[in-house]
């Protein structure tokens, strides 16, 4: 679903833009809004949610999709945590679709999906160990690394089952906006995969906006 | 696979158990009188970071619903165990647990004291329970394997229950390509509409697997699987005591 917001990018307490292959983790406040912007088009961000006060708990894909009876998160998704609680809610999506079944690229599943020889290639896996790891303060580790949201991309499951990875539905400009029901981490890989057209074979920088 | 049942047992509904399956066994899961569901998550028992991975699992095959010569991928890239055999079709691995408020909400509450262990085990708790056997705690479940449940997708996204897809005595076989720590429950999927809480037994098998063939079906289901067999042949090679060493 298709809804735009009223914020202004002005008012923004907080921006940062991530370049393409880094990643973002940083806590942000209940009743605070994120907006997560694709720049430059087709771009996806693999993204993680934690409690600030407990981050075993976190996002749970299977209790979200289950608990709205849908696979597919727009606007109006509430973002449940493994204890079933609402983390975050979808309030605008200029996408209209995202992705939470296809989980992240890691070297290793790269090897399967694209070549052995592929194994040294940068991954969204890599970017979330090194951002737990250099980001002590959380006290998280691979344990932490678990099935996360995949903004922008689109990931069609048809009715006999099988699963595709079709073009990206995003575009420069377009984005997707979320308020925190709780105090959360969140945890962004700007996605660095450079074999299947989830970046259009060409990863781009996002930004982060945070509204009070 | 041997026609030799080493071990057989039969676990009622509502339980939760685990146990380590070395490479070259073959576990058959029976749904024994339908409409079972069995919650099963995978790790590695040398190094318990290491499990199952459902988006793997689904993305490097192209699937939404798992059976016949699909394998079960760790987020190592590495086949934990394969199909080799399925009767029942269709099995999810995307809608997680019930948990204590999903049974209380649905089926009611059950003490202990009243009920002992007719009493409502939901499927999360007995994960917690069995991981924390081996040191894992809430931090280590990851999205499980229901199998014997069918959850269909329509072209809107909406998930559907279909109820009736498990039959009485469908089976599956799950042939383990490298030693696996198997951490599993009976409850009921969480979106099982049975008006009473569905307490359905699955009987086990182990059996010894027989020797993989060039021609496998699950290995060379797609070009996928044949590069995941390759990992855990190179994983399982690192792991081999050298005659004479």
């Amino acid at each position: 679903m298709i809804k735009e917001s009223k914020l202004q990018s002005a008012q923004a307490v907080y921006r940062e833009v991530v370049a393409a292959g880094d990643y973002y983790m940083r806590p942000m406040q209940r009743g605070q809004t994120i907006r997560i912007l694709d720049l430059e088009g087709n771009q996806a961000a693999d993204t993680l949610f934690y409690n600030t006060h407990d981050p075993g708990e976190r996002y749970s894909a299977m209790d979200t999709i289950r608990a709205q009876g849908n696979v597919y998160l727009t606007a109006g998704t509430v973002l449940l945590s493994n204890a079933g609680n609402p983390m975050l809610q979808i309030v605008a999506d200029t996408c209209g679709r995202h992705d939470t079944l296809g989980g992240a690229c890691a070297t290793e599943s790269n090897t399967v999906r694209y070549a052995l020889e592929k194994r040294c290639m940068h991954a969204c896996r890599d970017s979330w160990l090194l951002a737990v790891t250099e980001n002590e303060q959380f006290g998280m580790s691979k344990r932490d690394i678990t099935h996360n949201i995949n903004f922008f991309m689109n990931v069609p499951v048809t009715p006999d089952g099988g699963l595709t990875f079709a073009d990206g539905i995003s575009g420069a400009g377009k984005y997707v906006e979320l308020t925190a029901r709780m105090d959360v981490i969140v945890l962004i890989s700007n996605c660095p995969q450079l074999n299947n057209p989830c970046n259009a074979y060409n990863p781009t920088p996002i930004e982060v906006l945070i509204w009070d | 696979m041997s026609d030799t049942i080493y071990y057989q047992d039969t676990i009622p509904g509502g339980c939760h158990w685990s146990m380590v399956l070395n490479r070259g066994l073959t576990l058959r899961l029976v749904d024994a009188e339908g409409g079972a569901n069995v919650g099963m998550l995978l790790y590695n028992p040398a190094n318990l970071l290491e499990r199952y991975n459902a988006p793997d699992t689904l993305k490097c095959q192209h699937t939404f619903k798992l059976t016949r010569g699909h394998c079960l991928y760790s987020d190592m890239g590495r086949v934990f165990c394969s199909i080799i055999e399925d009767t029942a079709g269709w099995h999810d691995t995307v809608c997680g647990n019930t948990s204590k408020k999903i049974v209380a909400d649905r089926w009611g509450e059950r003490s202990y004291q009243q009920y002992r262990n007719d009493w409502q085990l939901n499927g999360y708790d007995s994960f917690l329970v069995e991981v924390a056997k081996y040191g894992l705690g809430k931090k280590d479940l990851a999205a499980n394997l229901n199998l014997f449940s069918k959850v269909c997708v329509d072209d809107k996204g909406a998930l559907c229950f279909d109820a009736a897809a498990a039959r009485a005595g469908s089976f599956i076989d799950l042939r383990f390509e490298m030693d696996t720590l198997v951490v599993f429950h009976t409850c009921p999927h969480p979106l099982n509409p049975s008006v009473h809480y569905p307490r359905m037994p699955v009987t086990f098998q182990i059996r010894a697997s027989a020797v993989v063939a060039d021609n496998d079906m699950c290995k060379n289901y797609c070009p996928e699987n044949q590069r995941g067999f390759k990992n855990t042949e190179l994983y399982n090679l690192g792991r081999l005591q050298p005659a004479g060493g």
